[in-house]
């Protein structure tokens, strides 16, 4: 009798209970930005050492058009599919299941292995401070995950309104950073002019500008992941585009700032290989203030990450199980904190396997992968999106406008950075593509016998054009 | 120190992961399956939002 009255006390909707309607658009921006912003404090640089600092500056901004690209098209879709899943809700209602399925795929592979490289960075970082012998960092990476993965289950508001913080505290400390090295002035800390210079701005040419997309996408990688939100938020229409888009220029302004101050204090072959740009910038002012204030937003621009992907790769895995794509045991949503609790748990011993074996640099690779093949879905999405319901045929939160220019940029920025991907790591490339080829078959011929076909489209939607 | 935090992240860690393991066990025993797994895609849009084919 008391559990029954438990059941209806949390239950919303009838007798439902349903992920908690709660957040907003700083919760929305705190989720991207949270999730990108560790991709200044190391990642990006290593495109550095593919190309040289000018390679790195101008792939943050071609990168950059790419996410403003992914920006503009995702709020726009995700504006009129609000539902938890994202990419994946949006792949199932406008391309088909199995197209669906693979997207899925690729975000909990994308959000796990970045959640696995931050953990590790954040233990790495920690190591490199105390300089103890006998110190590993295993300790420190399995309670990032596993605090974490606690905080993602006991709720989602608490979640995101410390990723708020965490996440402002790390962006501030950029700014600062940027304001104290006397910016508008060279020559006092700054010395861009003596070191990029016309003779080694570009030392391996525009193949190195190319080879450095790899990790450009380091800048703003992960900004996508707003749209996890969907189901989540008061007012997907306007929350999911507002923050999004806000995330973005935020991004931008701090990738910029980044660059600027890092190339101007290290020499490129250095920037290009160290695990903390910002950190030895903060260390290269010789201010001891700064050197720690860069170290501690190093961890909280981590962990803000890590808190972030577990909470959209949990969602992706949810909605997997919500449709019958996976076993529907996933689909179970926490009576009292409103949360996909048991895809939190299941994804959490897989975060911490990776994350003992793992190397760094594999678990990004994959990440980028994963975020790429999503990307060129994007760009086919939208086409067909606007094809099959044109403006003024359903209601959409937030029109993007210069259609179909933002998707050919996308697509066509894609096939470059796979190429770039082929450079570096050719055989990973072609190991994950086997990997979705294979899983794709077992998804066709087995498991969508269990998928209930009907219920799977829930979008109140006239029919498409042409159908 | 920095011993005595790793010490304490992995005490951190053991704690957090059997208290999420007995809410877990709790909770399954508590409620139905019918009602932990009752959420559907799209319910306030499917109010919100109507659309003439």
């Amino acid at each position: 009798m008391a559990v029954a009255a438990e059941t209806i006390i949390t239950a919303i909707h009838g007798d439902r209970v349903s992920l908690l309607r709660v957040l907003g658009p700083a919760h929305v921006w705190a989720l991207g930005v949270g999730i990108v912003l560790v991709g200044e404090f190391t990642g990006w640089n290593f495109s550095a050492d593919k190309g040289g600092a000018l390679a790195a500056l101008i792939v943050c901004w071609v990168v950059g058009l790419l996410y403003t690209s992914v920006a503009m098209i995702d709020s726009e879709v995700t504006s009129t599919v609000a539902a938890a899943g994202g990419q994946y809700a949006q792949a199932k209602h406008i391309v088909g299941p199995l197209m669906a399925f693979n997207v899925a795929l690729f975000l909990v592979f994308a959000y796990t292995m970045l959640e696995v490289s931050d953990a590790i960075l954040l233990g790495d970082t920690i190591v490199a401070k105390a300089g103890v012998e006998g110190l590993t960092h295993n300790s420190f990476i399995a309670a990032t995950i596993v605090v974490l993965a606690w905080l993602n289950y006991r709720g989602v508001l608490m979640t995101l309104n410390v990723n708020f913080v965490i996440t402002a505290i790390a962006y501030v400390s950029i700014v600062i950073l940027f304001f104290s090295v006397s910016p508008w002035t060279q020559g006092a800390v700054l010395k861009l002019n003596e070191l990029v210079t016309p003779g080694n701005a570009l030392p391996y040419g525009w193949i190195g500008v190319i080879a450095a997309f790899q990790f450009g996408i380091w800048y703003y990688l992960g900004i996508e992941g707003t749209t996890q939100a969907a189901e989540e938020v008061r007012s997907p229409a306007r929350s999911l585009p507002y923050g999004t888009m806000a995330g973005m220029i935020t991004l931008l302004i701090a990738a910029a700032m980044t660059w600027y101050v890092c190339a101007s204090l290290m020499p490129w072959e250095y920037l290009g290989i160290t695990y903390y740009p910002l950190w030895d910038a903060g260390k290269l002012t010789g201010s001891a203030l700064l050197e720690n204030l860069l170290f501690i937003a190093t961890l909280l621009a981590a962990l803000a990450s890590a808190n972030g992907c577990i909470n959209d790769a949990a969602r992706a895995w949810f909605s997997l199980g919500r449709d019958r794509y996976l076993p529907t045991w996933f689909s179970a949503v926490h009576p009292k904190y409103r949360t996909p609790y048991r895809s939190i748990l299941f994804l959490l011993p897989i975060a911490l396997a990776f994350a003992f074996i793992a190397d760094l640099n594999q678990a990004i690779t994959f990440s980028i992968l994963s975020g790429v093949l999503q990307y060129t879905f994007m760009s086919i999405n939208i086409m067909m999106f606007r094809k099959k319901w044109p403006l003024g045929t359903i209601r959409r939160g937030y029109t993007h406008p210069f259609h179909p220019l933002p998707a050919i940029v996308l697509f066509c920025l894609c096939v470059v950075t796979f190429f770039a991907i082929f450079l570096g790591f050719g055989s990973q490339l072609i190991a994950m593509t086997i990997f979705y080829f294979l899983i794709s078959l077992w998804f066709h011929f087995y498991r969508y016998r269990y998928v209930r076909r009907g219920d799977q489209f829930t979008m109140p939607w006239p029919k498409p054009q042409g159908y | 120190m920095w011993m005595a935090l790793s010490y304490a992240c992995w005490g951190i860690s053991v704690v957090l992961a059997l208290w999420m393991l007995y809410d877990w066990f709790k909770i399954d025993t508590t409620y139905s399956e019918e009602v932990l797994t009752s959420s559907r895609e799209g319910e306030l849009e499917a109010v919100s939002e109507k659309h003439r084919v």
